[in-house]
């Protein structure tokens, strides 16, 4: 049962039945994903085998049975040759205190090979790129968290590599500092040209910032597909309006107008008090949130918020095990 | 975020320099030096490190102050030498060392943690090991940064010493005999005190239990060693002196160097180990040296990521 996407004519990483075996579990289980420039994310629940396949892929750790190539080098034979060209952001906390950010990134730009002059350099660049400025001289220890998490990003990114594995890079953050953050994983492709692979444990936030999302769940590949695709069967849409002079209850006769029009709309109170302004809709395509606009305008209301909400990655493995099922099923009938 | 642009995927092509209001990404197309760059790198990190250059100026207090404690009296030493025209020094080059020996354990105590724990505490281990570096390379480098430090602060006094001698014009050959001896000796010394502060302080990521534990091993195995060696000399076993030598760092040190580097020993009645014993001392001496290595390899290896 493997699901290949075709994305390009390019593979940065292509694993093979990849397994990783430990005497009482099993991470990864004869796991076959390609993944194509651009960013991919990587999502699974907390022992999923994220972090293990990292390992693995920076020729860390043998796998137990099958194979993977990173950038199009072995990584049982080429590790060496693969950490040279690819960067890495941990999970957790990886920074001396006492250091400044400066003095850190060159220390580990040299540790990737490059020379004094360059190290030097390239930090300064890259301590800019992730939005560091005056503070980069000052040791770290007095660092927010978001400041820290872009010291990690730049160790990962200041030896230019061609790829990143950043390890749930918005953890712990506020949401401003995970926008932010999602902001500058999406221009490390764009603007700086490196792919990007970036695990977490929500698949929300993936959405709006990966070009690609492979999913894994007990080592397991459960879904592999462009984002594209994700967003169109499960966009849910949560609309919030004011209430008008002629319409006192703008909620309710908003659910009724879209109701009319074919809409089913669900109610967002799920019985919490104070929520009982929001409506949970699915959004079919650009022509829901016309068709959301213009109901709301000729009725006179204005329009608090129109967002897409989070959908937790429980929802998505319920759903996917029961498409896998029918997948399965098919499979089966067509030989 | 001031350099924050909204996306522009038009204009967001890598490389792309041309506009005015952010200075684009450049990508590095210079030379990548690979491993044994970046474990040479490590080494010189670790050891300006070992001396708190590179760090904040709390930390360079403690080793510059030590450095200059093993030095001074050296100093006055040469002083008095040369004052009073004596006709040899007052010290060998060996027993210096042997002297100091309660500061260069406070130097190994302080910065062996200094070295390794704080890689382990923080965390920043992985972050070697995702880059070209092995284990091997990362071991070597800080077991070499480390002994390194530990020569310096061992041989600076020779070196004071020396050129003091000759400046009293003693004994041209002499002296540069000596001073040889001696800086053979300390070299061991370095490699040998270097290895164990390492093995102890990588097993733990906490700093001042790392002290505690070098401090301890080193003074305690020394302080029971003496003792029992007074206690055979007083019962009048003085053959088995040089055996109960072989159990701390400093008599061990001792031991070889009295045999083979023309040093006398520091052993009660001066007993030193004959030649016999002196090639057990090396045996030991070196097989602790491999011991600790081979340690450091095997704690690493299981870090890792």
């Amino acid at each position: 049962m493997v699901q290949l996407t075709i994305v390009d004519d390019v593979t940065v990483i292509a694993t093979e039945s990849l397994s990783k075996r430990f005497p009482r579990v099993t991470a990864l289980d004869r796991l076959s994903v390609d993944v194509g420039p651009g960013v991919t994310g990587l999502v699974g629940a907390n022992g999923a085998g994220k972090s293990t396949l990292i390992k693995i892929l920076l020729g860390l750790s043998p796998a137990s049975e099958g194979r993977a190539e990173v950038l199009g080098l072995d990584v049982a034979t080429k590790g060496a040759a693969i950490r040279e060209r690819v960067g890495y952001m941990p999970e957790h906390d990886c920074l001396p205190p006492d250091v400044s950010a400066t003095e850190f990134v060159v220390h580990m730009a040299r540790m990737s090979g490059l020379p004094p002059t360059a190290a030097r350099e390239r930090t300064a660049d890259t301590l800019r790129h992730v939005g560091l400025y005056e503070e980069r001289y000052r040791p770290i220890g007095g660092y927010s968290t978001g400041m820290k998490q872009r010291v990690k990003l730049a160790q990962a990114l200041v030896h230019d590599p061609q790829l990143v594995f950043l390890d749930e890079p918005t953890n712990g953050l506020d949401p401003v500092g995970r926008d932010e953050m999602l902001g500058l994983i999406r221009r490390i492709h764009t603007d700086f040209g490196i792919s990007v692979l970036v695990t977490s444990h929500l698949l929300g936030e993936l959405e709006r910032t990966c070009d690609h999302v492979v999913i894994i769940d007990g080592g397991k590949l459960l879904r592999s597909s462009s984002t594209t695709d994700f967003t169109q069967t499960t966009t849910t849409l949560a609309i919030e309006v004011t209430d008008s002079d002629a319409h006192p209850d703008g909620t309710r006769v908003v659910r009724e107008a879209l109701h009319a029009r074919g809409v089913e709309v669900l109610d967002g109170t799920n019985g919490l008090p104070g929520a009982g302004h929001i409506l949970l809709l699915t959004a079919q395509g650009e022509e829901t949130y016309d068709l959301v606009r213009d109901v709301v305008a000729d009725l006179g209301l204005g329009l608090v918020r129109m967002e897409q909400r989070r959908h937790h990655i429980s929802e998505v493995f319920h759903s996917d095990a029961d498409e896998q099922d029918m997948t399965k099923e098919a499979a089966v009938h067509g030989g | 975020m001031a350099v924050e642009q909204p996306l522009q995927p038009a204009a967001a092509t890598p490389g792309d320099q041309t506009r005015i209001h952010n200075i684009g990404y450049r990508n590095y197309d210079g030379p990548r030096l690979g491993r044994s760059y970046a474990t040479r790198s490590l080494y010189s990190q670790s050891l300006r490190g070992a001396y708190g250059l590179g760090r904040s100026v709390k930390s360079k207090v403690l080793p510059m102050l030590l450095f200059v404690v093993m030095c001074v009296p050296a100093l006055i030493m040469v002083a008095v030498a040369v004052a009073t025209k004596l006709k040899d020094l007052p010290v060998d080059y060996t027993r210096y060392a042997i002297i100091m020996q309660a500061v260069i354990s406070l130097y190994v105590a302080s910065q062996a943690p200094q070295s390794v724990s704080r890689d382990l505490r923080f965390k920043t281990v992985p972050l070697y090991f995702s880059r070209p570096i092995e284990t091997a390379d990362y071991v070597r480098a800080k077991y070499a940064a480390l002994a390194s430090a530990m020569f310096i602060l061992t041989a600076a006094p020779l070196v004071v010493l020396y050129v003091g001698a000759l400046l009293a014009k003693l004994d041209f050959a002499d002296q540069t005999k000596g001073f040889g001896q001696g800086l053979v000796s300390v070299a061991l010394l370095s490699l040998l005190f270097a290895g164990i502060g390492l093995v102890i302080a990588s097993v733990t990521p906490r700093r001042g239990f790392g002290i505690a534990a070098v401090i301890a091993v080193m003074t305690i195995s020394y302080g029971a060693v003496s003792t029992l060696q007074a206690i055979a000399d007083a019962q009048g076993s003085s053959g088995a002196i040089p055996w109960i030598g072989l159990f701390s760092p400093v008599t061990l040190i001792d031991g070889v160097q009295s045999a083979f580097l023309g040093a006398s020993s520091a052993f009660p009645g001066e007993v030193g180990p004959s030649n016999g014993q002196g090639v057990v001392y090396v045996l030991v001496l070196l097989g602790l040296i491999a011991a600790c290595y081979g340690l450091l390899l095997r704690r690493y290896r299981k870090v890792g990521l």
